[in-house]
């Protein structure tokens, strides 16, 4: 029973990751047809954004946003107003805040902008496509490899 | 094909085996003392980024402030992403959008009620997303999610009213130009913190041009890096599916 804890309980969201993964692997090599390759990247990529998100759980914590008490509303403003040197008073009163009760936002930076940078990157990836489809009127990848031109070796 | 299917099975089966045999070194779920939970980086972030920028929202101190130049080439990736559609599938001539839709190009009869739905919605849209962008310091949001939204609604035009009418609204040429203008904000803002003698993206210094200190500054240009971010994805998105929907012939489309 601890075994089982130990390997898949506690552990669930790798599992998850890798068999996410491993299905957008072998729709990669395996796939005949060009859409459904990327398809498959798509499936890796979500598997990799997963991973990184769940590194950053923390039990029991809340999402990486501070309350009104922690960070009053333009704090940087009464500071001003004191010709200069900072407002030490409005420093003391503001709550200690304690990192495990507050997911880890890291992960969560580096994937917003993966998640947009792979939206980008797909559609590089389709505009290919496209052009192969355009130039052999196919995107299967035997019907491709059967009309390009070999060289003088083939 | 059979034994090429096989061997992928294989190679796949032993992948994801060792993947799950290192599982067992690395941390638990929802471990807070985790290396990359309980580290000095992550702990500073969420401890510090309160006194040093006044922001509430720490994925947003962190992706704009202190990450700034990962998020500020993530744009320029996402910016020569839609330059190289346009390069791959474009004319490379610049297109002139059709005043009238030529009638064998995707002319076909146009549903009055989801055009007039989407007239309906586009505003609450757009709003909304200028909202997002806007709000990133206090909720979740920002340059991308809202750049993100912005296109939608542009994408949203094009599907219902056809592309050359979308087109009217943001021309290849205007998306291209809106593009570029997102990372120059980026790069400028960069640049500036530079000619006022810090490093590149050292917002501190900027509190000379924007006026208060120098928290209010980091601030302040979070939200100027933010829209010259949402600038970029806004019209890169459009541009993708401009493209891809009308192979690159810029008219006609779905």
């Amino acid at each position: 029973m601890d075994f089982f804890y130990q390997t898949f309980i506690a552990k669930f969201n790798y599992w998850i990751y890798v068999i996410l993964m491993m299905i957008g692997l072998f729709a990669m090599i395996a796939k005949n047809n060009l859409i459904k390759k990327l398809v498959g990247m798509c499936i890796f990529q979500t598997a990799i954004i997963l991973f990184y998100v769940s590194i950053g759980v923390k039990q029991d914590a809340r999402i990486p946003i501070l309350t009104k008490d922690e960070v009053p509303h333009g704090g940087h403003y009464t500071t001003e107003h004191h010709d200069g040197h900072k407002d030490h008073k409005a420093d003391q009163e503001r709550p200690y805040i304690d990192a495990k009760t507050i997911t880890n936002p890291i992960p969560h930076v580096l994937m917003l902008t993966a998640i947009v940078v792979g939206v980008s990157t797909l559609g590089v990836a389709l505009a290919i496509a496209q052009k192969v489809h355009l130039h052999y009127g196919s995107l299967e990848e035997d019907e491709i490899l059967a009309k390009i031109p070999l060289g003088n070796d083939g | 094909m059979k034994p090429m299917k096989l061997a992928a099975l294989l190679t796949v089966i032993a992948t994801g085996g060792l993947l799950l045999y290192a599982t067992s070194d690395l941390p638990d779920w929802g471990d807070p003392l985790s290396p990359a939970n309980a580290g000095d980086l992550s702990t500073h972030y969420i401890q510090d980024s309160r006194d040093d920028t006044e922001v509430p929202n720490l994925v947003t101190a962190v992706l704009a402030d202190y990450r700034g130049y990962d998020t500020m080439f993530e744009t320029v990736v996402i910016f020569v992403a839609g330059l190289g559609i346009l390069s791959i599938l474009g004319q490379g001539k610049r297109v002139e959008p059709l005043a009238e839709p030529v009638a064998s190009e995707g002319n076909r009869e146009r549903d009055m009620i989801t055009i007039t739905t989407c007239r309906l919605v586009v505003p609450i849209i757009q709003i909304f997303a200028l909202y997002v962008i806007a709000h990133g310091h206090y909720s979740p949001g920002g340059g991308f999610q809202g750049g993100v939204m912005l296109g939608a609604s542009f994408i949203l035009i094009a599907l219902t009213s056809g592309l050359p009418d979308a087109l009217k609204r943001m021309s290849q040429e205007r998306a291209i130009f809106l593009a570029g203008l997102g990372v120059l904000i980026y790069a400028g803002t960069g640049l500036l913190c530079m000619a006022l003698g810090r490093n590149f993206l050292d917002y501190e210094i900027l509190h000379k041009v924007l006026g208060g200190t120098g928290v209010k500054a980091r601030y302040d240009s979070m939200l100027i890096v933010e829209i010259g971010v949402a600038f970029t994805v806004m019209a890169i998105m459009f541009i993708i599916y401009a493209v891809l929907s009308s192979k690159g012939r810029m008219r006609g489309g779905l």
